[in-house]
């Protein structure tokens, strides 16, 4: 599965988008790992493409930040010529590279955002490139773990509120048991307004059963 | 002479079809181009060009040919017409490659008589069924049977009847609108 060179630096991760009516919450842990050693502990996996358009990276290092930095600019190129990207732009744009660069890359991203057309969409782009839309997505190694996690908990039209609630426990469940997550849990509210960062020390993190 | 008029809820496009040579040729190489630039969007957005990106691209196309020594202007002007989730929209690119937004424009020979007829209708109000017959109407006016031989009216659309597709106008409002336009001339 991992296209990753010997001594690349690998984004373990555990990252989420949930779509809610106004808007989406995205979310990622922050470890960064080469091997066992954790490279950086504070890494910040959400990355803005646009205005209201961010991804969620997960996969290399190198590989997500050099499709970002590339979509980011394309965008801004539409956005002056065309006006306001819409998500699906912005999700085509990575499906495109990804897809076509398949062999090359190892890069699962999900990107999620707001846009007037639609409002809040999420859009999840898993390793071979192809382009989903779902209600949901997770992804990155630790969702491995919470799949059942979050299809028992997840429900249809969820407020604001109780999707930070959703995406909180489902990231502190993946990185308590996902040896390349962990450090904080950094999470983007994306509306009309604009986006509201939030931080989650680690020792803030809602703890599940740990024996 | 061809004519395209943009009303509440469509696009009507009307065009004398004669037989003419040269610029004819120039017209079928800026769709050509056009075509591939549409492609090209869907492409890398997976959705179809909206109005201003199309009119954009023919209109540095054929600016494009104004450049160089080696090469002509293109020989017509084109009548682009859209319809996307942010309405109907009817463009007209020049052969500098200017190209502007209009609610009804005419080019060809016949155009001043052409623009003004369109000027006298209410286009902000009027439906794609009665702007076909005008469409009609106007171009049976304004073609000069003296000068020109027979000609083949072609009506096409765009609009929310068509589905926001762009069709030949089916074949009984069509006749429909030749009645009417035959008829017309007949009192003038």
């Amino acid at each position: 599965m991992s296209g990753l060179k010997p001594g690349e630096v690998n984004l373990g991760t555990s990252i989420m988008a949930v779509q809610f009516n106004g808007g989406v919450i995205i979310g990622a842990d922050s470890r960064t790992t080469t091997g066992s050693y954790i490279a950086n502990r504070v890494t910040d996996k959400l990355t803005e493409v646009h205005d209201t358009i961010y991804c969620c990276r997960s996969g290399s290092a190198a590989d997500t930040q050099a499709v970002a930095d590339i979509v980011h600019y394309y965008l801004q190129m539409y956005s002056v010529q065309n006006g306001r990207p819409t998500v699906k732009v912005a999700a085509t744009l990575f499906q495109e590279l990804c897809y076509q660069n398949k062999d090359n890359l190892s890069a699962g991203i999900i990107v999620a955002g707001w846009d007037k057309e639609t409002g809040g969409t999420v859009w999840n782009i898993p390793l071979g490139g192809s382009l989903h839309r779902q209600p949901f997505a997770i992804g990155g190694s630790g969702s491995t773990y919470i799949y059942g996690y979050c299809d028992a908990t997840y429900r249809d039209g969820m407020t604001q509120e109780q999707c930070i609630e959703f995406v909180k426990n489902s990231l502190a469940l993946a990185m308590s048991r996902d040896g390349s997550s962990g450090g904080v849990i950094r999470m983007a509210i994306i509306t009309e307004e604009g986006v509201k960062r939030i931080f989650i020390p680690g020792n803030e993190l809602p703890v599940h059963w740990e024996g | 002479t061809s004519i395209g008029i943009r009303v509440k809820d469509g696009v009507v496009l009307a065009v004398e079809k004669l037989a003419t040579a040269g610029l004819l040729a120039d017209g079928r190489h800026i769709v050509k181009r056009a075509r591939e630039e549409a492609q090209g969007w869907r492409d890398i957005y997976k959705m179809p060009i909206d109005g201003p990106s199309i009119a954009n691209r023919i209109g540095d196309y054929v600016a494009a040919y104004t450049l160089y020594s080696s090469v002509r202007p293109f020989g017509c002007s084109t009548l682009i017409a859209t319809m996307d989730n942010t309405g109907p929209k009817l463009y007209m690119v020049e052969p500098s490659g200017l190209f502007w937004g209009y609610h009804g424009a005419a080019v060809g020979k016949g155009r001043q008589v052409a623009k003004t007829e369109i000027e006298k209708l209410n286009l902000e109000e009027m439906t794609c069924r009665e702007a076909v017959k005008h469409a009609a109407r106007i171009i049976y006016n304004v073609h000069d049977d003296a000068k020109d031989k027979d000609f083949e009216l072609e009506l096409s659309w765009v609009c929310e009847e068509s589905n926001g597709l762009h069709q030949i106008v089916p074949k009984d409002l069509a006749a429909e609108a030749e009645q009417y336009a035959k008829a017309s001339i007949l009192l003038t």
